[in-house]
């Protein structure tokens, strides 16, 4: 185990380093995250073994500038060598994202669909912008992701946010 | 990517968040997260550690059939050094006010 300063929280909390962060610079108007009592829940609806995953993910389309702004879908066999995630606010001097595994785990679940952990997967993953509004995100990019899902018969979604 | 989780298991697609923004995902309020205690960038595994991001992708689907209750959080046990520095280096905020240091 770490040294740790055991007078702070144990997890990093982005919600208020980011409000820090944004004050500093000048900025007096925090953002407003999404914040509800409650989430849905819905039940497997067949085994794993029998269904279809996906990925969505919150990076880009190398070469596409659309692919920033927009839902996207795009294949999973060959697994993508590289995705565009500059535009994201992930941690760029602690770590990289040249191994696309370690943020979209496709050939990680090629392999459990060989040893029969899941029953497959989704032909396609899916992009998502990440937006400052929320409205947008559920009014139009989440319908259209759940559409892509549909049309490729996925069963469940692993969400993979940078 | 939170709200995008709600929305689809609210059309009956089960969902996992596999994250490392361990507040603003469980603010939002999801189905199921799964939580590595990483800086952001690798919520799958380290780069280039292939038992490590199985192990994270297996501990997601096992939350798949385990979880019973809408909000059910699952903690990797992966630890990404003994230093820990990333956790002040990210969006720092030099010590001269009015100075920022551009660590994003």
């Amino acid at each position: 185990m770490s040294e740790f300063d055991a007078s702070h929280r144990l997890f990093v909390s982005y919600i208020d380093k980011s409000r820090a962060y944004y004050l500093a610079r000048g900025y007096g108007n925090p953002y407003r995250w999404a914040r509800h009592e409650d989430a849905p829940f819905a039940s497997l609806a067949k085994p794993l073994s029998t269904s279809r995953v996906a990925l969505i993910s919150t990076a880009a389309l190398p070469a596409d500038e659309r692919s920033l702004r927009e839902v996207y879908a795009a294949p999973t066999a060959p697994p993508p060598v590289a995705l565009f995630t500059d535009h994201r606010s992930w941690h760029k001097t602690a770590t990289h994202t040249r191994d696309v595994e370690s943020f979209l785990p496709v050939r990680r679940l090629e392999e459990l669909v060989a040893a029969g952990r899941i029953g497959g997967l989704s032909p396609r993953f899916y992009g998502v912008p990440t937006d400052y509004s929320q409205r947008r995100t559920v009014d139009e990019y989440a319908p259209a992701v759940r559409d892509l899902c549909r049309a490729d018969a996925v069963d469940v979604a692993l969400l993979v946010p940078l | 990517m939170s709200l995008v989780a709600r929305y689809l298991e609210s059309n009956g697609l089960p969902t996992v968040v596999m994250g490392s923004a361990r507040d603003i995902v469980e603010q939002c309020g999801v189905p199921r997260f799964v939580f590595t205690d990483f800086p952001l960038g690798n919520p799958c595994g380290k780069p280039y550690d292939v038992p490590m991001q199985r192990a994270i992708v297996g501990i997601a689907l096992d939350l798949l059939e385990t979880a019973r209750h809408p909000r059910t959080t699952v903690q990797t046990p992966f630890q990404w050094d003994t230093v820990g520095d990333w956790r002040t280096t990210y969006m720092q905020i030099s010590a001269r006010a009015g100075e920022n240091e551009e660590s994003t």
